[in-house]
């Protein structure tokens, strides 16, 4: 079994587009959204949902204000200003304690730091993952919640239950789509994958991000290609892409042409191969043959 | 005043709005300073012709381990909730990497046998563009800690009296450190199924966060109008559309700002730079 990522490093360049019509042209494959902080494959492929759960990727602090004897340790002892501290009008020179949720990181440490025991400690529901039965196949996907943290357990929570379908199904590929940037969670969707594809546009950000994001698969050793996509609307960067592209050796797979049928297809719920035959759906077939001979080698 | 740019969905014009935003407040006589809080991808810079004069690393604090003190009785592991030291056999090991700098282990060595070393997360550099202060931050590759990094872009930033912050995609912690602190968002979207899936996303993240906000719309002349009903629904003013003009993609594609160039894209980002202040 074999993985496939697909991420971009500078959002917005059409990632999920792309994957949605992977999803239409592959055979025997799971797929996987591991862009968990703002899942959008599923808008495309209208799953029907089998199973859920919560996920939790860690724990959250609360003090029990009647147990409280206000002595500040926890105040003193948080590194991440997540104790707050409001006057206490009825008691002069006396403060009361509460934790600020979004500013906890879970490390426990005013737990251990208050002599009353008055801080409770349990696990936090961060998000939920789903399985599903899609007309291209079981898609996994998941939902961080607002303001979350440990997307990156969440992202090899998802990969590794799209794997574990893979497996009992005998399907021998799983697609993921990754999220934008080079940090935790792209690293958590990269990490040990047989190949990633970096989809670009012919702009000075996306050639800056693409220099980034294919320093990132080279540090962790993945073998890398390259998809220029609206590669028309700037041809002279697109083929300093290239030229970048061939100098770190990570070649290109293919370019895709700007066509308002991908926002038209989003809109009507299809990948962009389902919703039209014309020549933006050629090539995008081109660049899916390209990885299946560099998955196949 | 603080402004932050953000969105659920990348790609949506953040940079595109923060770079004018602050170039055109700066036209105007405004005391700018426009941050980059895309730590991971920061691209401002190409924008605004920065000219960075000063770099400093960013560190956060690691735990290190005396061995001569340390009697392997496990206690730094059993309060480290990210596995980044353990102990074995009452040997200690630590894994950097996955350390949020908490300081717990240290705190509660019996031994006082660990202590703490810096690990550079990143660089944040500062200078000058076109007349305003600028800064970022650029994560280390391979690094996987972008808040600490974001903390430090805004820590070494000078009191001003416009900030601008482009911050990163999505909603999670690097978002949230990016933006918490703001008096306004103005959350970047486009007319799109996925533009208004996240939109929402980022509409629930701007009321978790109790900061006022409004929506911006780019291309706003593609795809459908579920964006401005949606917005219509909610009671959410649309401080800004931008047209799906060929002319701004070509500048943006070279990493040129519109307004500099079109007169009527110098217009319409001061006035909402007016609108913003006058809030």
């Amino acid at each position: 079994m074999k993985e496939l990522t697909v991420i971009s490093g500078k959002g917005g360049t059409g990632k999920t587009s792309i994957v949605a019509s992977f999803a239409a042209l592959a055979e025997n494959k799971v797929l996987a959204d591991c862009d968990v902080d703002a899942a959008d494959l599923h808008l495309v492929l209208e799953p029907e949902v089998i199973y859920s759960e919560d996920f939790s990727g860690g724990k959250r602090a609360a003090i029990v204000s009647d147990r409280c004897n206000r002595c500040g340790n926890c105040y003193e002892a948080c590194r991440y200003d997540a104790v707050v501290r409001d006057v206490d009008l009825d008691e002069v020179l006396s403060y009361n304690y509460h934790i600020d949720p979004i500013a906890c990181e879970g490390c426990g440490v005013c737990v251990r730091a208050c002599p009353r025991n008055a801080i409770t400690f349990e696990p936090a529901i961060n998000g939920q993952w789903y399985r599903c039965r899609t007309r291209h196949g079981p898609l996994v996907h998941a939902k961080l919640g607002i303001a979350e943290e440990n997307s990156g357990k969440l992202v090899t929570l998802v990969r590794n239950q799209a794997k574990e379908i893979a497996e009992q199904n005998n399907l021998d590929l799983v697609i993921i789509d990754g999220s934008p940037g080079i940090g935790c969670p792209v690293i958590a969707s990269i990490t040990g994958a047989d190949l990633v594809l970096v989809v670009t546009e012919p702009t000075q950000s996306g050639k800056h991000d693409l220099e980034r994001v294919t320093e990132l698969t080279g540090h962790f050793g993945i073998e890398t290609l390259v998809c220029i996509n609206k590669w028309d609307l700037n041809p002279e960067v697109s083929a300093e892409i290239e030229k970048l592209a061939h100098k770190r050796s990570t070649p290109i797979a293919g370019k895709v042409r700007y066509d308002n049928a991908i926002t038209e297809a989003q809109i009507k719920k299809l990948s962009v191969v389902e919703y039209s035959g014309n020549k933006v759906a050629e090539d995008i077939k081109s660049v899916w043959n390209e990885v299946c001979d560099v998955l196949t080698k | 005043m603080k402004i932050a740019i953000a969105s659920g969905k990348g790609g949506t014009g953040k940079t595109t709005i923060a770079t004018n935003l602050a170039f055109c407040l700066s036209q105007q006589g405004r005391d700018v300073q426009l941050l980059d809080c895309d730590v991971e991808e920061p691209n401002c810079h190409i924008f605004v012709k920065a000219a960075i004069n000063v770099s400093q690393s960013a560190t956060v604090p690691v735990p290190k381990v005396d061995e001569e003190k340390c009697t392997g009785c496990g206690t730094c592991g059993e309060v480290c909730q990210y596995s980044a030291i353990v102990c074995m056999k009452g040997k200690v090991l630590t894994f950097p990497e996955l350390c949020h700098g908490c300081g717990g282990c240290q705190r509660f060595c019996p031994e006082e046998a660990i202590c703490e070393e810096r690990r550079e997360v990143g660089v944040v550099e500062s200078g000058e563009a076109q007349g305003f202060l600028f800064g970022h931050g650029r994560l280390r590759i391979g690094e996987v800690m972008a808040p600490p990094l974001i903390k430090a872009v805004k820590q070494a930033a000078v009191e001003n009296e416009v900030t601008i912050i482009d911050a990163p995609p999505g909603t999670s912690c690097p978002v949230i450190e990016a933006v918490r602190d703001s008096d306004f968002i103005v959350l970047a979207t486009e007319p799109t199924p996925f533009g208004l899936n996240d939109l929402k996303l980022a509409v629930e993240m701007a009321r978790v966060l109790n900061v006022p906000f409004a929506v911006a719309i780019n291309r706003c002349d593609v795809g459908d109008d579920a964006v401005k009903n949606y917005c219509a629904e909610e009671g959410i003013e649309i401080i800004l559309e931008i047209p799906n003009d060929r002319r701004i993609a070509e500048v943006y594609s070279r990493g040129e700002l519109a307004s500099e160039h079109f007169n009527n894209y110098a217009a319409i980002f001061t006035s909402l730079g007016k609108h913003l202040l006058n809030r």
